[in-house]
């Protein structure tokens, strides 16, 4: 990564990063400012929620772990030159499948009644999760294969398409939790059943962050492996560049767009299984929180690097966590963040435009000095 | 109330009504999107132009006429007139950025609805509580005075009648003028609008304003004259669906006409069973558009040919 011939290049390919996440913050300043707020006290404001302490930073890590899996979504099919942006109905899908298995493990019915509920059934804890963790993967997978598979099969445009599932998604999750699986004793909202107590996924040792932190982390560097360190992720990331010289080199591109599609759409969804099986515990609105579109943005903000995506997330999560705090401290509403992703979004796509404008990291052309002048004559 | 006088036929008439009600969104999104992509790019973020739009009208109408003390038969038009100028300060920032080198204008657009929501759901949770005064409409069903429930069905936005005009005139814009005849030449082979001497630049970028001022005024519809209403989930994808609908349309004023008529019925085929007691499937046929759009995506693509109609430098990046 740093050798000698490239070390410009990785300079360049984080000083930009850097330089719009920062140049968003002086916009977003403007904004605040504009809004009559004191920019340096917002700035302040966030960082000392996000960051500010060990509790504060364990509610951004909390925040940052569905993140990293909802980011894969959009940053693995990049690689192949395909924009999906269906994070959020993968991540509904995956909660969705992984609650159906969760609640039938737990107590052999996905609407149990009251008997069933007072007997939670003997399979390990961790088997049902684990089951659980199948079917989110499995569901996410599926229901961004299908994106992928219209994009080959069909031409369908793959933006667009994986918008639209994102609806469809929401709206048989509402479907389901407004009748099939609907727990009657939840009068507030409609919701499913709640796992048991003993079939949730368990937090780290003294802290409040639970194992979903440990399944990003690891699927990242498993994805950056994937993307950069095999076969597979190299006739990837060629079809990417170049989709007509892939079919010519005989590479499988639609193999390739499917696979793929599934991959990033189960990392989507064990985002939900891990949404569901440690934080709500059961399935309803709430799991439609963003974490879909705000991985869209960590993914560009990463230029598609899964390593990146991590840190990129824990930044975001942080900015997602001080929403609260900006809420109450500084009456300011809830958009405030979601303004704050879209100037960072729109900033990051500028600076795309940037690169290989500025002099300093470009290669110094070496220019070999001219040969000595030696003026043999050749012997006729 | 209508359907329990009407029994079954309150469906159909449901529909019918919601088709004239609902599809004016649609209709203005749809045709800006076609000015947008006639000029060879794509504006994915109208989604957002169209809360700007909703938010920005609905806000103009209440402060209208409770604190500048206008009538509030004025201020829902000066309402629909700034929805059209925030969206086309929303199409100015799409238009500059995605005519940077090296930056692709569907990620524009992404972006673009993320920043346009944020905005909206900003600068509008003031105005969720109070009530704007509303459009007014035409009541057509008086004409054949009849049932009441006809009456309510039949009542017409002065906006819908202005959309429908809206479409010829564009179709006749494309095929009879000289700017027109510019707009294609640019979408379809910029090098030759080049060699016409034409600024490929600046046509898009006033393309793209113009596209997203038509946008906004969808956006006023949605807030002041159906649901009529200022909420955050005013505009559930309907921009999004408009790219997809002018697609379907082939990139013709005429037939996205037609389309978002088609795509207002079906939007309003959930309520209307709902009116007359089928309760079964609420939100999968209130996701019918989705269904729809999605299954007429699949249908109309090819993986064989360009679509016809398609103006041919969509989605490349230039320069």
């Amino acid at each position: 990564m740093f050798s000698s011939t490239n070390w410009r290049k990785t300079a360049e390919a984080i000083a930009i990063p850097v330089g719009a996440l920062l140049f968003s913050l002086v916009l977003f300043g403007l904004f605040c400012a504009l809004c009559g707020k004191n920019p340096l006290a917002v700035y302040g404001l966030i960082y000392k929620s996000a960051f500010g302490n060990w509790r504060a930073f364990q509610g951004t890590l909390l925040r940052s772990a569905p993140l990293m899996l909802t980011a894969l979504c959009t940053a693995l099919p990049a690689r192949l030159g395909l924009m999906i942006i269906g994070n959020e109905g993968a991540l509904v899908m995956g909660g969705l499948a992984s609650i159906i298995v969760g609640l039938t493990l737990s107590f052999g019915s996905v609407t149990p009644n009251a008997a069933q509920l007072q007997q939670v059934s003997g399979i390990p804890s961790f088997v049902v999760l684990a089951g659980m963790a199948i079917a989110g993967i499995i569901a996410g997978g599926v229901w961004i294969a299908i994106v992928g598979a219209l994009r080959h099969y069909r031409a369908v445009n793959e933006t667009i398409s994986s918008l639209l599932m994102n609806y469809i998604a929401i709206a048989i999750m509402n479907q389901l939790v407004g009748g099939p699986i609907k727990d009657p004793g939840e009068t507030i909202k409609a919701s499913s059943f709640a796992l048991p107590e003993v079939n949730r996924l368990a937090n780290l040792p003294a802290t409040r962050i639970h194992f979903g932190l440990l399944y990003g982390i690891i699927v990242c560097i498993l994805a950056y492996i994937l993307i950069q360190h095999t076969t597979f992720g190299f006739a990837a990331r060629t079809a990417g560049g170049n989709v007509k010289a892939a079919r010519i080199a005989g590479l499988p591109v639609g193999k390739l767009t499917i696979i793929i599609c599934f991959l990033a759409g189960s990392c989507a969804g064990l985002a939900g299984m891990a949404e569901v099986a440690a934080v709500h515990g059961r399935v309803n609105e709430s799991l439609v929180a963003g974490y879909g579109y705000t991985g869209i943005l960590v993914a560009f903000v990463a230029r598609y690097n899964p390593i990146a995506c991590t840190l990129v997330a824990i930044l975001l999560g942080g900015i997602i966590s001080s929403g609260g705090a900006l809420q109450r401290n500084l009456e300011m509403p809830d958009a405030t963040v979601l303004v704050f992703q879209g100037l960072v979004f729109l900033v990051i796509l500028y600076s795309d435009s940037l690169y290989g404008r500025f002099k300093i990291f470009k290669e110094p052309v070496i220019t070999a000095p001219p040969p000595p002048s030696t003026s043999t004559t050749v012997p006729v | 109330m209508a359907a329990e006088t009407l029994g079954w036929w309150g469906v159909p008439l449901g529909i019918l009504a919601g088709t004239l009600r609902g599809s004016a969104p649609f209709l203005f999104v749809s045709l800006g999107e076609c000015l947008t992509e006639k000029s060879g790019k794509i504006n994915l973020g109208l989604e957002g132009t169209l809360l700007m739009g909703a938010m920005s009208a609905y806000a103009i109408s209440y402060l209208g006429s409770e604190k500048w003390g206008m009538t509030p038969a004025a201020s829902p038009w000066l309402g629909v007139l700034v929805a059209g100028i925030a969206g086309m300060a929303m199409g100015f920032i799409h238009a500059w950025l995605s005519q940077q080198p090296k930056v692709n204008d569907i990620a524009v657009g992404i972006a673009m609805i993320i920043f346009g929501s944020g905005v909206a759901f900003f600068l509008g949770k003031p105005f969720i509580q109070p009530q704007a005064p509303q459009l007014p409409s035409i009541e057509l069903g008086q004409l054949f005075s009849g049932l009441p429930a006809l009456q309510s069905a039949l009542k017409i936005s002065p906006l819908f009648l202005i959309g429908l005009a809206l479409a010829p005139l564009m179709n006749w814009f494309f095929n009879s003028t000289r700017p027109g005849l510019f707009v294609r030449a640019v979408g379809d082979s910029p090098d030759a609008a080049l060699a016409m001497g034409v600024s490929i630049k600046k046509v898009r970028m006033l393309c793209i304003i113009a596209g997203s001022f038509l946008a906004g005024i969808g956006g006023a519809y949605l807030s002041l004259v159906y649901p009529g209403s200022w909420t955050e989930r005013i505009s559930s994808g309907q921009g999004l669906m408009a790219v997809a609908l002018v697609i379907f349309a082939r990139w013709n004023p005429i037939q996205c006409l037609w389309a978002s008529l088609f795509f207002g019925g079906a939007q309003s085929i959930g309520p209307a069973l709902q009116a007359v007691g089928i309760d079964q499937g609420y939100y999968l046929f209130n996701a019918a558009p989705y269904f729809l759009t999605l299954l007429i995506m699949i249908l109309t693509c090819s993986p064989k040919k360009t679509l016809s109609g398609a103006p041919g430098a969509l989605g490349t990046i230039s320069g």
